[in-house]
């Protein structure tokens, strides 16, 4: 046992409450129990890190409006996307069922597959995720450029993770001690765009891997942080993560995308946190705007592009409550019958939380 | 239970083997088709001839890809169905296979599954008996579906059934878990691994003889499941339900290679959640657990069974001690795997 571990599972001193902003750590946590192993002090909880979840509710409408408006669109994307309900509480598993062309794909490099099978129909890609998966769309789109796939677009809802703790950090009630940084995310960005945790709000964050050891590692580095007073950001996932990142990975993706607002589910829209395809692409990429506007219209106003009744997603998505303090948890809300996206994905809080829920449960 | 409502379609969810699946069945088809044989929803149905005991199954195979590695359609065809007879204690005594081929398959597929088809027959010491192909137009089917049927003889005294657990009893696995559900995962997406992946389709007849010529009693296997879709998690789940018994298991002690453990952790995936091929889980008496467990590792398909559990008083559900020490519930996936995307 290193010492960091030690520092973790002995902590005694006052409350600190770290976020962690990934959904395998989001997982890894869960499914290891370690909220269990560490000491009542430290409180672990689940931020803006499920791809699937920060999607707003107003684009999933807008995305389930598309359908409805063409027929003709293949529409592909990630597995957990199919299953997050609209406002009007229909999937796209569910128009799916119903006739439309929706197929589940593990990466951009399928769609594109499929795009190349299928040169008489429009196959569009729903591109959600952060840094990790960005690169890759940044390449399919560089590759349908420059070999003519001309059936082939993006509907990019890709976000950043920086921008959205920022955000976190100046809602006001906001408490968090430190932050452990997203592994994936950061071998692609390094660590040094979250300096500025540190030098704006003096927090510390550290980037961290995903076995038990790791995530303990990293949780001690942020208690010796806070007991010196030194917020600081570190890497405890030496062997994936440096400071300067895939820097091949950063010029693809600063070369085919612009950043652009975003609207996060839970936190609203955050400046410069989205992706937008630059000019050269625009013949790629699918506006959604035209369809959130049908969407709009055909919402009861009261529900357009809101979470469904009662569910507090976005207050988890927050780390604002634990996902057993949400009053659907586990009653009318679980993995058989998501409400909100939280419990859809198994990268989100409360999935993780009910499908790995302590013995005591 | 609950009634579907009117205008709910069939999900491919229901169709992943997890809780969709089991609704499916509940709510549909076993108050339409209500019978003793059926409602103990084993591997296989038993049913009377004079004094002996027959096991009948069927089931159908619609992999995508029909080719993957370690197997193919036929393959798995052959052997999901011997599996199912041997998780009953059953020695197979015959197969059946339709085959439902879209307009245009190449023949020489047809063939190479065949050949295939043939060899795990032998494999497993059955002959397919009868047959029959139908033909649909191109677009209605993807390339090729096979159905197969298996009736198998259950020698006096085995009566493995899924509710036949009992406190005190052990938890066996014949090898390490999730090699054929993650093998076609990614044979389906052509995502490639450092250090292939293959799946474990196998027929598990003779391992299954091999465990109960160890038992002096054949009535010391309680239970026998082989973990296909849902994996170890659906298996366990299953028993412990029908059983009315707590499980606990062990994940330490469960068996899953380094690769398919390095793969799981890049892709997000559960390996006690994943299909198995080849595998199959006994709860046994704990006296014979020992004698079991040697028989399983002198056979060339059992070398890394393991002692994974135990069954436990108290109300039914399945628990994981985790390698940190710390408790938690194994849940039933409720359709299909996904890899991660964060």
């Amino acid at each position: 046992m290193n010492r960091y571990i030690e520092t973790a599972l002995s902590y005694d001193g006052p409350q600190v409450t770290f976020m962690e902003v990934c959904g395998t750590h989001t997982m890894a946590i869960a499914r290891h129990g370690i909220r269990n192993l560490l000491p009542r002090a430290v409180r672990l909880i689940s931020g803006p890190g499920c791809p699937v979840c920060v999607t707003a509710a107003a684009d999933i409408d807008a995305v389930l409006a598309l359908l409805d408006a063409n027929p003709g669109l293949t529409l592909t994307t990630f597995g957990d996307m199919l299953r997050v309900p609209g406002s009007d509480r229909r999937t796209l598993e569910r128009l799916r069922a119903d006739g439309a062309d929706v197929r589940v794909v593990y990466s951009v490099t399928a769609a594109l597959a499929l795009a190349r099978e299928m040169p008489d129909r429009e196959v569009a890609f729903l591109a959600v995720g952060f840094e990790t998966t960005a690169p890759g769309t940044a390449a399919a789109l560089t590759e349908a450029l420059s070999t003519n796939v001309d059936n082939f677009r993006v509907i990019s809802l890709h976000k950043l993770v920086p921008p959205a703790l920022r955000q976190l950090l100046t809602t006001p009630g906001a408490r968090i001690d430190g932050f452990l940084l997203p592994g994936h995310v950061c071998a692609v960005t390094g660590s040094r765009p979250f300096e500025f945790l540190p030098a704006d709000f003096g927090i510390g964050g550290v980037v961290a891997g995903f076995e038990p050891t790791d995530i303990l590692t990293a949780i001690g580095m942020l208690l010796a942080q806070w007991r010196a007073g030194a917020p600081a950001v570190e890497i405890q996932y030496r062997r994936i993560v440096s400071p300067d990142g895939n820097t091949a990975a950063q010029a693809a993706l600063a070369e085919v995308f612009a950043p652009v607002a975003s609207t996060w589910r839970g936190l609203g829209q955050i400046p410069a946190s989205g992706l937008l395809p630059r000019p050269q692409f625009a013949r790629y990429a699918v506006d959604l705007g035209e369809a959130a506007g049908a969407a709009l219209e055909k919402a009861a106003p009261a529900l357009a592009g809101a979470d469904a009744g009662g569910c507090r997603c976005g207050d988890v998505l927050r780390g604002a409550i634990a996902p057993s303090d949400c009053p659907l948890y586990g009653r009318v809300c679980t993995p058989r019958s998501p409400v909100g996206p939280c419990m859809v994905s198994s990268e989100g809080a409360c999935a993780a939380s009910y499908r790995y829920r302590g013995v005591a449960v | 239970m609950k009634a579907f409502a009117d205008g709910d379609r069939i999900l491919l969810s229901h169709g992943g083997g997890g809780l969709l699946s089991r609704e499916l069945v509940e709510r549909l088809f076993l108050p339409r088709l209500a019978n003793p044989a059926l409602a103990a929803l084993d591997d296989a149905g038993v049913v009377a001839l004079g004094e002996q005991r027959l096991a009948l199954t069927t089931d159908a195979f619609v992999v995508a890809p029909p080719f993957f590695p370690g197997g193919d359609i036929g393959r798995l065809a052959v052997a999901g169905t011997v599996n199912d007879l041997a998780a009953q204690g059953a020695r197979p005594l015959g197969l059946t296979v339709a085959f439902i081929l879209e307009e245009g398959y190449p023949l020489a597929d047809l063939a190479r599954v065949t050949d295939s088809l043939a060899a795990c027959a032998r494999e497993a010491g059955v002959s397919v008996v009868a047959g029959d192909t139908k033909v649909v137009p191109r677009g209605q089917a993807d390339g090729i579906f096979v159905s197969a049927a298996g009736v198998g003889l259950i020698p006096a005294g085995r009566c493995p059934t899924g509710a036949g657990a009992r406190p005190g009893d052990r938890v066996i696995v014949s090898g390490p878990l999730g090699e054929h559900g993650l093998a076609v995962m990614l044979g389906r997406q052509g995502i490639a691994f450092a250090g292939e992946i293959r799946s474990d389709v196998a027929p598990l007849n003779a391992l299954v003889e091999a465990a109960y010529a160890a038992c002096a009693d054949p009535g010391a296997i309680h239970a026998m499941r082989d973990p296909t879709r849902g994996g170890l998690a659906a298996a366990l789940n299953e028993i412990a339900a029908a059983s009315g018994c707590a499980i606990a298991v062990d994940e330490a002690a469960t068996p899953v290679s380094p690769e398919v453990r390095a793969a799981c952790d890049v892709l997000g995936l559960d390996p006690l959640h994943l299909a198995n091929e080849g595998k199959m889980v006994f709860v046994v008496a704990a006296e014979t657990t020992d004698a079991v467990l040697a028989a399983l590792r002198a056979h060339e398909r059992g070398r890394l069974a393991a002692v994974i559990g135990r069954v436990t008083d108290g109300a039914p559900r399945v628990t994981v001690r985790t390698e940190l020490g710390t408790e938690r519930l194994l849940d039933v996936p409720v359709g299909e795997q996904l890899p991660r995307i964060c």
